[in-house]
């Protein structure tokens, strides 16, 4: 039965609820697999093997009382280490946090462990989100399962590193600037990143908060309809979450895409997309074309500014939202006593920072200064107008809109990470569905030299219906059969 | 000096900017670091510099992307564990956050 990890949650829901399995034996193949592979994946920073067998005994304990259970009932999920998880400690990937055990839990985790969730353990990411290949980890980079050498993209790239490898059956992420998306496209998981205040913040280790999102990272459309379902809640503590009535995302999962209008993005095919992510993402347009969908090329010239705004309003949020972390009241505080205040908080910072988040900050804190105000914040913040401009007049015409999740295949690891501003044009597909705050999905598509490709697929604010209706019928029709292999 | 050059030497940040500015953001910063985010942030500066092609006149800024203003609720004070916080505190001297010297 120990193959049972490698279902979706979909499936093994169903044996648990049939009795055919029992939540404590999955929970223990899941971390017997763990200690088999994770040595060579590093998708983990912190494992919580104790209270999810625990957890997992008592669940089993309701089904044989026969009491209703959670819709999750008992899967194990990893969480992203931003997300703060009460008793468990949440590094944000940094040394700053390397110690923190948050005396509370982020609304998304209450609302996991309401329906039933097992929390398997906490993952790898880049510091603070920032990065986009997970290689800017205080505890070292996580590999891609599909080709140990290469990136598993990031900043959620632990989740999806996770999921993949059949180390836990669902996972969440945190979305920036594509940091749900870029790492799903790269692994071959599904990642949403949820319309902005769909899904609460509260409990999320803030980087630039106009800008990101908690969503599901899943092996399937079907898992990522059912995760979406049970966080997607207003929450009272988070004042930009939006007050509407909870859905149930499962209810889209409809093998019906016919007359879906898709509109086709020239600028995300922009210089610097290699050409077998821009045949695989065509590939895939021409299928969906198959299934009854029409569709015709669109440009959105403001695109061609979404990388820089975005980097200028993330870091200058980043530089105001990092300025707490002092190592007074929590993080990392230098030994020696003897400093006066000014040199704590300047040692503080330059010990328990990595060199990216100090290069975001220091670029944030010079976009907000005076002088350079206007220049560089307020006029990125108009250009976002006129970006979010762009996309309310293409969805007129649209149903949604697609284009390749990443301009590349994974890279190798190492190979971009001294680079800064090649590392960030990475992002340049990610990021206009952040300025815009509209959802968007990645869904695998294809492979090029045994290395994945993603589909990315945007709709209008709160219409995370159409990304799982056409995702659904694509997987449905199009299933990728190439399974991960070499972890035996 | 041309209007390129000008550009270039606007967004140009020198070595004592990123100093001061560092100092502002309290993170203290090697001389090596500082050679290399001089090379790093010049880099990205003059990247950044694109969205001067725009012209933004009359257009307002998206401070952010919803509609939703002040959002209020009771100020109402929950039951806390006194104990939990004080375990994340670096530096304590019995219930206090034990604080660098001032002067």
């Amino acid at each position: 039965m120990s193959y049972c990890v490698e279902l979706s949650a979909y499936e093994i829901i169903k044996k648990i609820k049939a009795q055919e399995l029992k939540v404590v034996d999955y929970i223990s193949y899941l971390f017997e697999r763990i200690k088999r592979i994770e040595r060579e994946i590093h998708a983990y920073i912190t494992l919580t093997e104790d209270s999810a067998l625990k957890k997992a005994q008592d669940i089993d304990k309701k089904i044989e009382r026969g009491e209703r259970t959670g819709r999750l009932c008992g899967v194990g999920i990893a969480i992203k280490d931003n997300i703060c998880t009460k008793g468990i400690r949440t590094t944000c990937a940094s040394r700053m946090l390397e110690n923190f055990i948050p005396p509370y839990n982020a609304t998304v985790v209450n609302l996991i462990e309401d329906e039933d969730g097992i929390i398997i353990g906490k993952t790898n990411m880049d510091e603070f989100a920032m990065g986009s290949s997970t290689e800017h980890s205080y505890f070292g980079p996580t590999h891609n399962p599909w080709d140990l050498e290469r990136v598993p993209g990031g900043s959620s790239g632990g989740s999806a590193a996770a999921v993949i490898s059949s180390m836990a059956t669902l996972a969440l992420g945190s979305d920036t600037g594509g940091s749900i998306r870029c790492p799903a496209s790269f692994c071959s998981a599904v990642g949403l990143k949820p319309t902005y205040g769909l899904v609460s913040r509260f409990g999320l280790i803030a980087y630039a908060n106009s800008l990101e999102q908690i969503g599901p990272i899943t092996k399937d459309v079907r898992d990522c309809a059912l995760l979406l379902s049970c966080i997607a809640d207003h929450d009272p503590l988070d004042s930009t979450s939006v007050n509407k009535p909870k859905e149930d995302y499962t209810n889209y999962l409809v093998d019906d895409i016919k007359n879906i209008k898709l509109g086709i993005i020239k600028e995300l095919f922009g210089e610097g997309t290699q050409d077998s992510v821009e045949k695989g993402v065509w590939d895939a347009i021409k299928k969906l074309e198959q299934l009854g969908a029409d569709y015709q090329e669109i440009s959105l010239k403001n695109l061609d500014y979404s990388l820089p705004s975005y980097y200028i309003i993330a870091m200058s949020e980043a530089s105001s939202n990092l300025a707490r972390y002092d190592g007074l009241r929590y993080g990392y505080r230098i030994p020696n006593k003897s400093y006066d205040w000014n040199a704590v908080y300047l040692k503080n910072r330059r010990f328990g920072f990595g060199f990216e988040v100090k290069r975001r900050i220091i670029l944030g804190t010079f976009a907000l200064s005076a002088g350079y105000y206007d220049e560089y914040y307020l006029k990125a913040q108009k250009i976002r107008t006129l970006i979010r401009r762009d996309f309310e007049t293409a969805f007129k015409r649209f149903d949604v809109l697609i284009g390749p999740t990443m301009p590349v295949l994974p890279f190798r690891i190492g190979e971009k990470v001294n680079d800064p501003l090649e590392m960030y044009m990475c992002d340049i597909d990610g990021v206009p569905a952040n300025l815009a705050g509209i959802p968007s999905i990645s869904i695998p598509c294809s492979f090029s030299n045994g290395l994945p490709i993603g589909l990315q697929i945007m709709a209008p604010p709160f219409r995370e219906d159409l990304l799982i209706r056409i995702g659904f019928s694509f997987q449905k029709n199009f299933p990728i059969l190439k399974k991960l292999g070499g972890h035996e | 000096m041309n209007g390129d050059d000008l550009i270039k030497s606007k967004k140009r940040i020198s070595k004592e900017e990123i100093e001061k500015i560092a100092w502002l953001a309290r993170i203290e910063i090697s001389k090596k670091e500082l050679e290399l985010f001089s090379k790093q942030l010049n880099d990205i500066l003059v990247y950044f510099s694109k969205i001067d092609e725009v012209n933004t006149e009359s257009i307002p800024p998206s401070y952010h992307v919803l509609d939703l203003v002040n959002v209020l609720r009771k100020d109402e004070a929950k039951p806390s564990s006194f104990e939990e916080i004080l375990q994340i505190i670096p530096q304590t001297k019995g219930k206090f956050v034990k604080a660098p010297r001032m002067v």
